[in-house]
């Protein structure tokens, strides 16, 4: 329990998306206007991380990995499918995505109409793909280690998001110069939170 | 048909599928050999650059098979397997077993009369894999040479452990300490030797921007080395005690 | 008066189906627009995150923008001609695919026959297939423009990107390790005077704040990108 614990924080706060591995800014840099539809993209991602992570996991263990084909029979240990792995990763992340606009669509136009193309960029998130690559990486040691990282990445992302997109409606009214104005001072402020995210580094749990 | 039909939307994705996954099949099976072969001639180039000859890739199989003179493969009590084909070990399958499973390669050179004992490492870096090989004076305390590689470091910063500049900090530090006890070399920031004159110290100077890299790095010699010890010490000879 | 939109003949190469010269001046827009105007990352928000990763020296920098240049020109006109084929309900999935397959071939055949070029670009390979621009310029423009005119925006967007990453490479390695190309252009009396490489400039924060900078001083400049609050 306390193993999970450990990687539910590490992967929001010390290995954030945003500020430690700078995945997923397209969409973090656009759709931080108002909160409310960071709130919305966050949420999409939480739940596209949260479902692909796991499923690919599985696909990781069960297909792609050298030697995962073993469950088949003997004769298949030696099949190493690992160069399909970023195709598959992201036909899984792709249909997940897909599925999401769909639902966006159908019960929140409004904000279907705001995210514009940023919803189907999801697919394309580094940050969703990259949640993949690192769980590779990572060798959990079962599905609900790797669901719970997928959930604690996504959550980390939309802190990262809600967070710039609450700084941003507040400095509508400072007096930035009108060139700085909106993406300018958006850059510079995530520049500013990312050396302060760099304090996290050192953590080691 | 009607593009947004369910049917229709069925069959493209069929055939999309059976398309790109018969071309990938066929580009990686053809290509199978071809790239085995690079890989293989890369792994002799890496090693013979350890101990401090440069070749391409085509002469490389040649000046292998003239300087390595034995390719051990060690279990973790030093023993030699003679069962395991040591050029053949993956050491990103071998970590994944226990300690008690897993076969360590030692490739042992031979050049002009002077003997090298070079160990391959791997560990993980900031985004991926890091990997390389070390070789050790015939005191297996001195390094006479290092070359990394990695899968995913950052341009410009984790990458640079592949560069000649790099490398070259290793040559001449030493693994082993006064007490006789292993330390690896240290990837450090607090190195404070620009020129790195000290070859005491066990410690090189990092890359700026690419401290979990060096982190790696410094973990992968330490973890690697480890062990070899076993092997070392039977292989005792009381040239090598007198240092 | 017929439309337009479904007239084109996307199976036929090269057809010129717009009847419009080669390169008329709306064709050369295209080609001139993402430079500034319209440019990719510091106007429509995409490709970012490489823009961070691949700027730390100018090498890597201009080999990944001729890198996303092949493949942008390549998967537009791809898309481009399959575009009254594929379903609306899977386009997504359909042009990851293509990308990703193409970038997955090419990589490949590196690997076997240019062994060395592949392990320069190896790293490169993810970067590029979960590049925005990518994805976004084959949505927002090859699902729905003819051949040419595809083939056109994808080497135009990618020049844009293309000179953004050398700006911001420019003064990361200039700054941070004085060094451009990797061969060292500050001299040596500088540092005996005192000048010491300004380390932060390595890290992807100051990447942040560069792109913002840069973004300023284009505004300052074409007034008509300044966004009204």
């Amino acid at each position: 329990m306390e193993a999970y614990f450990n990687l539910f924080v590490k992967s929001i706060f010390i290995e954030n998306m945003i500020f430690a591995y700078f995945l997923g800014m397209c969409s973090y840099l656009a759709v931080s206007k108002t909160v409310k539809t960071a709130v919305g993209l966050g949420l999409a991602v939480i739940f596209v991380l949260a479902i692909t992570v796991p499923i690919n996991f599985l696909l990781d263990t069960y297909l792609l990995r050298p030697g995962a084909l073993a469950w088949l029979g003997n004769d298949y240990a030696s099949i190493d499918l690992s160069f399909l792995s970023f195709i598959m990763f992201i036909a899984v992340i792709a249909s997940m995505v897909q599925l999401v606009e769909m639902i966006v669509e159908k019960f929140a136009p409004a904000l279907y109409g705001a995210l514009g193309i940023f919803l189907p960029l999801i697919a394309v998130n580094c940050a969703i793909l990259g949640g993949s690559l690192f769980m590779q990486q990572k060798d959990f040691s079962g599905v609900v280690e790797s669901a719970v990282y997928g959930l604690g990445s996504g959550i980390g992302w939309l802190l990262a998001i809600l967070a710039i997109a609450a700084i941003r409606e507040k400095i509508t009214y400072s007096n930035v110069p009108a060139p700085l104005r909106g993406l300018g001072i958006t850059f510079i402020i995530t520049g500013l939170m990312a050396l302060g995210f760099m304090s996290f580094m050192g953590i080691k749990l | 048909m009607n593009r947004d039909s369910n049917g229709y939307t069925f069959l493209f994705a069929t055939l999309m599928v059976l398309v790109v996954a018969s071309a990938l099949a066929f580009t990686a099976s053809s290509l199978k050999g071809l790239q085995a072969e690079n890989v293989r001639k890369e792994k002799m180039q890496n090693i013979l650059a350890t101990i401090g000859i440069e070749t391409d890739r085509d002469q490389a199989e040649g000046l292998y098979k003239k300087y390595i003179v034995e390719e051990l493969a060690l279990t973790h009590t030093g023993a030699v397997d003679t069962q395991s084909e040591a050029f053949k070990i993956q050491l990103n399958g071998e970590l994944k077993k226990p300690v008690e499973a897993q076969r360590f390669p030692l490739y042992v050179a031979d050049v002009e009369g002077k003997k090298y004992y070079v160990v391959p490492l791997r560990g993980a870096g900031l985004w991926d894999a890091i990997w390389g090989y070390l070789a050790l004076k015939e005191d297996k305390n001195t390094i006479q040479g290092a070359v990394f590689d990695h899968k995913g470091e950052t341009a410009g910063l984790g990458a640079e452990i592949t560069q000649k500049w790099f490398q070259e900090r290793f040559v001449d530090e030493k693994i082993i300490d006064q007490n006789g006890q292993l330390v690896g070399i240290n990837v450090s920031k607090t190195n404070n030797d620009p020129t790195n004159s000290d070859k005491d110290d066990h410690e090189i100077d990092a890359i700026s921007g690419a401290t979990i890299t060096g982190d790696g790095v410094t973990a992968m010699i330490a973890e690697r080395l480890a062990h070899y010890l076993p092997y070392f010490s039977k292989e005792e000879t009381p040239l090598a005690l007198n240092n | 008066m017929t439309s337009k939109k479904s007239n084109n003949k996307p199976l036929f190469f090269f057809v010129n189906e717009e009847k419009e010269p080669l390169f008329s001046k709306k064709n050369r827009a295209l080609l001139t627009d993402p430079l500034d105007d319209n440019n990719p990352i510091t106007v429509q928000v995409l490709g970012i995150c490489s823009a961070l990763a691949i700027t730390v020296q100018l090498k890597p920098a201009i080999v990944m923008s001729i890198s996303v240049m092949a493949v942008m020109a390549a998967s537009n006109v791809i898309i481009s001609l399959l575009r009254n084929l594929i379903p609306n309900r899977i386009r997504i999935i359909v042009q990851l695919v293509v990308v990703a397959s193409m970038v997955i071939l090419v990589d490949q055949v590196l690997r076997a026959y240019a062994y060395d070029v592949s392990k320069e670009l190896s790293i490169f390979i993810g970067l590029i297939i979960t590049n925005c621009i990518v994805m976004g310029r084959l949505e927002a423009f090859a699902l729905g423009n003819g051949v040419w005119k595809s083939f056109l925006d994808g080497i135009g967007n990618a020049a844009g990107y293309g000179v953004l990453l050398i700006a911001v490479a420019f003064f990361r390695e200039l700054l941070g390790s004085g060094k451009l190309f990797g061969i060292q252009v500050i001299p040596d009396a500088f540092y005996e005077m005192g000048y010491v490489n300004n380390g932060l400039m390595l890290l992807s924060p100051m990447a942040l704040i560069t792109v913002g900078i840069i973004i300023w001083l284009q505004r300052a400049r074409n007034r008509k990108l300044i966004e009204k609050n």
